[in-house]
């Protein structure tokens, strides 16, 4: 066993029991940081995988972002929690048949799988030598030429995310006072004004 | 020596405790929204070992674009969750039956 191989073991092993806590864990902001952890272990996975940009990806985007948006959510949603975790003794025994059976069905396909024939020569990119060139170049040399299609349609699936998210959570309250550009410009001294010839020691 | 089949264990176990999260928390969107998270993660980490073990490097592409639609799928979702919970003030599965569907 080399320190990689102790590596993988103390990532998996984390991995599996924090995705475990993830589901059952009682309060939902707990639910939340097991998740991060989660997501921690599996770029560690990744880095012993040897792609260090998609562990590095995995970090920024989803525990620096998406994870704060649901602990966001978690904590700005004034739900009693307690109340939905009432029925979950009840779903108990079905979730557990229903992992079980999934869990068999994972078993068969694992205990007979082969690599096909061939499948050497259909690769569509060859990882190039690592002392060569390195991971992060190498996919994107990959990504803005061969998939650069892909590549703008994540853009403008991103673009339709933001603009969706910006719709849906979008109020506008009456009670907050805005600027009207319009209005402004179109304001005219003479009839906003009037002025007034006071005499002195008379008053209005 | 850790090879393709101990990963695929691992993102498999992860699959299969997504899935199970699914069916144990059937009133909760936000952790159902996570289980949702879990089961992409796995299927990230398969990518990835199989890439990795092939030597093609195309599958480490598939899982930025994977990761891309998770992220939007998230935020729709958690935006559509804020939109649910202000209008009828639970986030209770049970109660989502406005359209009588």
């Amino acid at each position: 066993m080399t320190v990689a191989d102790y590596a993988f073991y103390l990532f998996a092993i984390l991995l599996v029991a924090s995705g475990l806590f993830t589901v059952v864990a009682r309060n939902p902001v707990h639910s939340v940081l097991w998740l991060i952890l989660t997501f921690l272990s599996a770029s560690g996975l990744f880095v012993l995988l040897g792609a260090e940009f998609v562990a590095m990806l995995l970090i920024i985007v989803y525990v620096g972002a998406v994870m704060v948006l649901f602990l966001f959510v978690v904590m700005m949603l004034d739900v009693d929690f307690a109340e939905l975790r009432g029925g979950m003794a009840k779903f108990m025994p079905f979730a557990l048949l229903i992992g079980v059976v999934v869990l068999m069905q994972m078993a068969f396909a694992f205990g007979d799988w082969h690599v096909a024939e061939g499948s050497q020569a259909l690769r569509a990119a060859v990882t190039p030598d690592a002392g060569e060139i390195h991971n992060t170049a190498a996919l994107g040399m990959l990504m803005y030429d061969d998939f650069l299609m892909l590549f703008q349609l994540a853009g403008l699936i991103l673009l339709t995310a933001m603009i969706g998210a910006i719709v849906l959570t979008l109020r506008h309250n009456p009670n907050v006072k805005r600027q009207n550009v319009i209005a402004q410009m179109h304001r005219d001294p003479a009839e906003a004004m009037e002025l007034k010839d006071v005499k002195s020691g008379q008053g209005l | 020596m850790v090879g393709l089949e101990h990963y695929l264990a691992v993102a498999g176990a992860l699959f299969v405790i997504g899935i199970f999260g699914l069916f144990l928390n059937r009133k909760n969107v936000i952790i159902i929204l996570m289980s949702v998270e879990l089961i992409l993660l796995s299927v990230n980490i398969n990518l990835v070992a199989f890439s990795s073990f092939a030597g093609d490097l195309v599958g480490q592409i598939f899982t930025m674009l994977v990761l891309t639609v998770a992220a939007a799928e998230a935020a729709i979702g958690l935006a559509i969750l804020v939109g649910f919970f202000r209008n009828r003030g639970t986030i209770d599965v049970e109660d989502i039956n406005v359209m009588k569907g």
